[in-house]
C-alpha cells in the first residue's frame, strides 16, 4: 500500500500539491484523473522518491521513503516499475536493448532466456520486428508500448503508469487497458494509472482519485465517481465547457 | 542596506551552493568509482571515444605545435648562438607543459563537450530518472566508465602528443633550418629527466580527472531543454579549460 500523508509541494511560488492525502490500496488498480497541469505527474514522481515534498511524507507498505538514503531507497525501488509520460526510453539503445536492459542488469538469465522474454513482452503489447529500431524511429504510440513492455517485464509489485495510452488509437488504447488489467489480475501488482481516458478507464480500475487544486477532490470506486453529484467531477467527466473548471 | 546585501549576497550564495554541489558530486563519483566501476565493455567504448577518436586532432595539434616551437626556438636561440639547445627546448616544453595541457584542452573541446551533451540530454528526457526508478545507479552506467576512460586516455594521448611534437620540432629544426641532427637528439637526451616525464604524466592524469568530473557534473545538472543543454556544454568546456590551466600552474609550482 502506498500512503501519501499531507503532501505539499511547490515550485517557486506555484503551489502544486497542497496538503494532499491519498491511500493507494495494494493489489488494486487506482486511476488518478484530473485536469492537465494539476500535478498528476508530480504526484507520481513523489511515490517513487524522484521528487521530494516540501512537507508531508510518502509511505510504502508502512515504510517512510521520503528522506530515505540511497541504498535503502533503491531497495524499495526494486519493487517498482514506472512508465514515464515521455516514456524515457534510452535513445542510444535499440528497442530490444531497451527492454532487455533491466533484465540484463538485474537477473542472471541467459541470453536466450532474455531474448525470449523480451520478444514475449513486445508481442504482448502488439509489437513485432522492431528489435533493431531506435526509439526515434518509432511513432509516439509505439514508444509508449515499448515503455509499457519495459515496465511490465520485471513483474514488479507496484507499477506507476503516467498516461500509458495517451497518443494511442482507440483500439490499441482498449487493448492496452485490457493488457494492464489482465497482467494485473495474473500477478496481483498494485497499479497507479495517471490517465485522461475518461470514462474508458472506469472499465478496468478499482478506484478513481480526482486531483484538483492540489488535493484529492474525491476518491471512490468508478460507480461512486460516476454517480457523484460533485460539480467539478461531473464537469470533468462529461467534458463540458461551462462549470467550475475554467478553461483559460 | 538590506537590498545591497541581497544584491551581493544572492549571487555569492548561488556560487557557494554550486561549488558545494560540485564537491559533493566529486566525492560521490569517487565513491562510486570504487564501488561500481562499471562493466569492461562500456569502459572500453569510452576509451575508444575519448582516446582513440581524439587521435587525429591530437596528432595535428601536436605536429604544428612542435613545428612552431622549432621555428620560434630556432629564432630565439640563434640570437645567443645556442641553437644547439633546440632539441632540449622543444622536448622539455612539450613534455613538461604543452603536451599535457594542449592535449587536455583538445580533449575538452572534442570529448568533454560531447560527454556533457550526452548526459544533459539524458537528464532532460528523464532517462536518468528512468535509471533511478529501476534502482540502477546512474553513476555506475554514466559517470564511472567516462571517468575511468579519461584517466586512461589522457596520459596516452599526452604521450602521443609529446612524440609527435618532438618529431615536428625535428622536422623544422633539422630538415628545414639545417641543424645538426645529432645535436638535436643529444641535447634532448641529456636534458630530459625521468622526473620531467613523470610530472607530465601526473598532470595529464589529473587533467583527465578534471575533464570528466566537470563535464559529467554539468551534464548531470542540466535543466530546461535544448537551451539548457547548450548552456551546460559551454559552461563545461569553459570551466574545465580554466580549471586545467589553474591546476597546471599549481602542479608545476609544486613539482618544480
Ligand atoms: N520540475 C519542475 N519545475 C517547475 N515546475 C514544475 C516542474 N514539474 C512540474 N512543474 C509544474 O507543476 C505543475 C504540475 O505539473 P504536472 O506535470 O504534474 O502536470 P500533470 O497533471 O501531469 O499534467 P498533464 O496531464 O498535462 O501531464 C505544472 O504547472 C508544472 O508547470
Ligand atoms: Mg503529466
Amino acid at each position: 500500500m502506498i500512503e501519501l500523508v499531507r503532501l505539499t509541494k511547490s515550485f517557486g511560488k506555484q503551489l502544486v500539491l497542497n496538503d494532499l492525502n491519498l491511500k493507494i490500496p495494494a493489489g488494486k488498480i487506482t486511476a488518478v484523473i484530473g485536469p492537465s497541469g494539476e500535478g498528476k505527474s508530480v504526484l507520481l514522481k513523489h511515490m517513487i522518491g524522484l521528487m521530494k515534498p516540501d512537507n508531508g511524507k510518502v509511505m510504502v507498505d508502512g515504510e517512510d521513503i521520503t528522506w530515505m538514503g540511497r541504498s535503502q531507497l533503491n531497495r524499495v525501488r526494486e519493487r517498482f516499475g514506472m512508465l514515464f509520460q515521455g516514456v524515457a526510453l534510452f535513445d542510444s539503445m535499440t528497442v530490444f536493448e531497451n527492454v532487455a536492459f533491466p533484465l540484463e542488469e538485474k537477473t542472471r538469465l541467459s541470453r536466450d532466456e532474455i531474448r525470449d522474454r523480451v520478444h514475449e513482452a513486445l508481442e504482448h503489447v502488439g509489437l513485432k520486428d522492431v528489435d533493431e529500431k531506435y526509439p526515434d524511429q518509432l511513432s509516439g504510440g509505439m514508444k509508449k508500448r515499448v515503455g509499457l513492455a519495459r515496465a511490465l517485464l520485471l513483474k514488479p509489485d507496484i507499477i506507476l503508469f503516467d498516461e500509458p495510452t495517451t497518443g494511442l488509437d482507440p483500439i490499441i488504447c482498449n487493448a492496452m487497458h485490457r493488457l494492464i488489467k489482465e497482467t494485473q489480475e495474473r500477478f496481483g501488482f498494485t497499479a497507479v494509472i495517471v490517465t485522461h481516458e475518461v470514462p474508458s478507464i472506469f472499465e478496468i480500475c478499482d478506484y478513481v482519485a480526482m486531483l484538483f487544486r492540489g488535493r484529492i477532490q474525491m476518491r471512490g470506486t468508478p460507480e461512486e465517481i460516476r454517480g457523484s453529484e460533485d460539480p467539478v467531477l461531473r464537469q470533468f467527466i462529461t467534458g463540458e465547457l461551462e462549470g467550475p473548471l475554467q478553461f483559460v | 542596506m538590506s537590498s545591497l546585501f541581497s544584491y551581493l549576497g544572492r549571487p555569492a550564495v548561488s556560487v557557494l551552493r554550486e561549488m558545494g554541489r560540485m564537491v559533493l558530486f566529486l566525492f560521490y563519483a569517487l565513491w562510486m568509482l570504487f564501488r561500481a566501476p562499471g562493466k569492461p565493455i562500456p569502459i572500453l567504448k569510452q576509451i575508444k571515444f575519448i582516446g582513440a577518436k581524439s587521435f587525429f586532432v591530437i596528432f595535428l595539434t601536436a605536429a604544428f605545435t612542435g613545428m612552431v616551437l622549432g621555428l620560434q626556438g630556432y629564432y630565439t636561440l640563434t640570437k645567443t648562438g645556442t641553437e644547439g639547445m633546440l632539441g632540449s627546448v622543444v622536448a622539455l616544453s612539450l613534455i613538461r607543459e604543452l603536451g599535457p595541457v594542449l592535449a587536455a584542452l583538445m580533449v575538452t573541446g572534442r570529448a568533454g563537450s560531447a560527454i556533457t551533451a550526452e548526459i544533459g540530454i539524458m537528464r532532460i528526457t528523464e532517462q536518468i530518472d528512468a535509471l533511478e526508478t529501476m534502482a540502477l545507479e546512474p553513476f555506475k552506467y554514466l559517470m564511472s566508465p567516462k571517468i575511468l576512460a579519461a584517466l586512461v586516455a589522457l596520459p596516452l594521448l599526452c604521450s602521443i602528443f609529446d612524440v609527435v611534437g618532438i618529431a615536428g620540432g625535428y622536422l623544422v629544426g633539422v630538415k628545414m633550418m639545417g641543424l645538426n641532427p645529432g645535436a638535436y637528439i643529444n641535447g634532448m637526451e641529456k636534458s630530459v629527466e625521468w622526473k620531467d616525464v613523470y610530472s607530465g604524466l601526473v598532470k595529464s592524469v589529473s587533467f583527465g580527472f578534471i575533464i570528466s568530473w566537470v563535464c559529467c557534473y554539468k551534464g548531470f545538472y542540466t535543466t530546461r531543454g535544448a537551451e539548457g543543454v547548450s548552456r551546460s556544454t559551454t559552461d563545461a568546456v569553459v570551466m574545465s579549460s580554466v580549471l586545467i590551466l589553474i591546476w597546471d600552474y599549481f602542479l608545476t609550482s609544486v613539482m618544480m
